[in-house]
């Protein structure tokens, strides 16, 4: 499988802290790559260098060959369009003055010259409503404000922006973590559906390893700014290798309460 | 065995300018003294409501306890005057909240402010009652608690902070203890720390825990039985392993199928 992001020796120093330290990884196209640790563990860090949104202190990202860091503006530009993502709070995470047509067109209105002005905006309207429509939300949202919807919706709006663009690559920085357990489920079912009908590389960040477990091809496991542990999701889950991955798994709360712990040690 | 806490058909409203919203609409649940009851349900279900309403901590206006009795020994806490419920809070009846960094004071020590619930409690000289709050945060499994005492909670982990308020929970021997969402903000494996810390102190001080969460492994993992919420009413109530095995109810057997259960053989 050909890889769609290489990660080499990437490091972030945030002062004498090393948030991100000397990471090596690959994305490979279509896949889901989990990246799980606890908080300070650099994920989000790491998933920030990888959109760009932070300069390292040392190492390379190269997306599908070209390497992130030393593009010339315009086709740094153009790459970022292959590249969106989905953060954790659907409540911070949108103008709450803008209209969901506002707010999902963003992207369009931002790198397609054909969607502004007058002429732009029923063109705009139109693939808003399609893009609705792929998250499972009516066209008729388009007219309202994020504060009308719930989370689970406001996720789906979210999700919809991310499309817009047509990307290769989704980052999912905890997308469910906000989100009530039967809303989760939903949304996580819906990001299934999507990456096969848009063939979409997802690197999904999250600390939640139940939920990982439902979406992940592989896994890396983060502590400390380095990866501890990457696998395929199947052998993390039954043959943990390191340690510290034991260690979280066992703290996962069991909702059988006959198999639960129920003690203390 | 008597019930030590027993809610009988509450109701609660928030009469709003857009209208009333009613937040428990005739719940009823009790507990009693060295048992742990869950109170389970999804956003905007009234659990935070129905537990605020224990201390009558809800903001009067808008909220209006339009019905119902709130039991500590047969004494009703709605009726009781402003004077006797500030007696009733901290030393029958306390709590925790979710997000420990918003209910410490960020600038002052937080031995200081364990110390201050010492002596709202008890006469205790200054000297008296820094030495019992350093007690305190060392029965609430603080490592070093002389020098912790000495910092600011932002100089503390969030699980460290969590312990810090449930040592100021405990510092008056509350014979009831109501946590709100207490793990939600922890990394996982803090949350398995801070519940066996809670199990643990229960066992010792033989308290009733009132445990609002919902994540129902966390129920599986501690409680001794689950009232399930939703909108304001009780859908079904029970010991938690026949609830988990045999729920009565569809939406109790929705919310525990779409519970993210990790599968590790």
């Amino acid at each position: 499988m050909t890889n769609l992001v290489e990660i080499r020796g990437l490091r972030k120093d945030y002062g004498s802290v090393a948030a991100v330290d000397g990471v090596d990884l690959d994305v490979e196209t279509g896949e889901t790559l989990a990246v799980v640790g606890e908080s300070g563990s650099g994920k989000t860090t790491l998933t920030r260098l990888l959109l760009r949104l932070a300069e390292p202190s040392a190492g390379s990202v190269r997306f599908d060959g070209a390497d992130l860091f030393s593009l010339p503006p315009a086709r740094l530009r153009a790459l970022r369009r292959e590249m969106q993502v989905v953060l954790q709070d659907p409540y911070s995470s949108m103008n709450p003055r803008w209209r969901v047509t506002d707010v999902v067109a963003e992207p369009l209105v931002t790198h397609e010259r054909g969607m502004r002005g007058r002429r732009g905006r029923a063109k705009l309207r139109e693939q808003v409503s399609e893009l609705l429509d792929a998250v499972g939300l009516p066209p008729q949202v388009q007219d309202r404000y994020p504060h009308e919807f719930s989370g689970g919706q406001r996720q789906r709006i979210s999700v919809a922006r991310a499309l817009a663009l047509r990307p290769r690559l989704v980052v999912l920085d905890e997308p469910t973590s906000a989100l009530d357990v039967s809303v989760q489920a939903q949304v996580l079912d819906l990001l299934v559906d999507l990456q096969d009908r848009f063939g979409l590389t997802y690197v999904f960040v999250s600390h939640n390893l139940a939920v990982v477990q439902q979406i992940a091809d592989r896994v890396a496991v983060m502590r400390a700014g380095r990866v501890l542990e990457l696998a395929p999701a199947r052998r993390l889950f039954t043959e943990p290798e390191h340690e510290y991955t034991r260690a979280l798994l066992d703290a996962v709360p069991n909702p059988d309460p006959r198999q639960a712990r129920r003690v203390v040690p | 065995m008597s019930p030590l806490l027993e809610i009988t058909d509450l109701r609660i409203e928030f009469r709003l300018a857009t209208g009333t919203v009613t937040a428990a609409d005739g719940v009823s649940l009790a507990v009693s003294a060295g048992e742990t009851l869950a109170v389970v349900g999804e956003s905007g279900s009234g659990k935070t409501a129905t537990a605020l309403s224990v201390l009558r901590l809800n903001p009067e206006p808008p909220c209006v306890y339009a019905g119902g009795e709130v039991l500590l020994d047969g004494r009703d806490l709605l009726r009781v005057s402003e004077k006797d419920l500030r007696r009733i809070r901290g030393n029958d009846v306390a709590m925790v909240f979710q997000d420990p960094m918003t209910s410490l004071n960020p600038l002052k020590r937080v031995g200081a402010q364990v110390a201050e619930v010492v002596r709202k409690h008890q006469s205790a000289s200054r000297a008296a009652a820094r030495e019992a709050a350093v007690a305190a945060l060392r029965e609430a499994g603080i490592p070093d608690p002389q020098r912790r005492a000495g910092q600011y909670p932002h100089q503390l982990s969030g699980g460290l902070r969590q312990r810090v308020m449930i040592a100021m929970a405990l510092v008056g021997r509350p014979r009831v203890l109501i946590a709100d969402e207490p793990t939600t903000a922890l990394d996982v494996t803090v949350q398995a720390r801070i519940l066996e810390l809670l199990v643990d102190l229960q066992r010792r001080h033989g308290m009733a825990i009132v445990l609002i969460t919902h994540d129902l492994g966390v129920v599986a993992e501690v409680a001794d039985r689950v009232v399930v919420l939703r909108s304001g009413q009780v859908v079904e109530s029970g010991d938690v392993v026949s609830v988990f095995e045999r729920p009565r109810e569809d939406y109790t057997r929705d919310l525990l199928r779409a519970t993210p259960k990790l599968e590790r053989a």
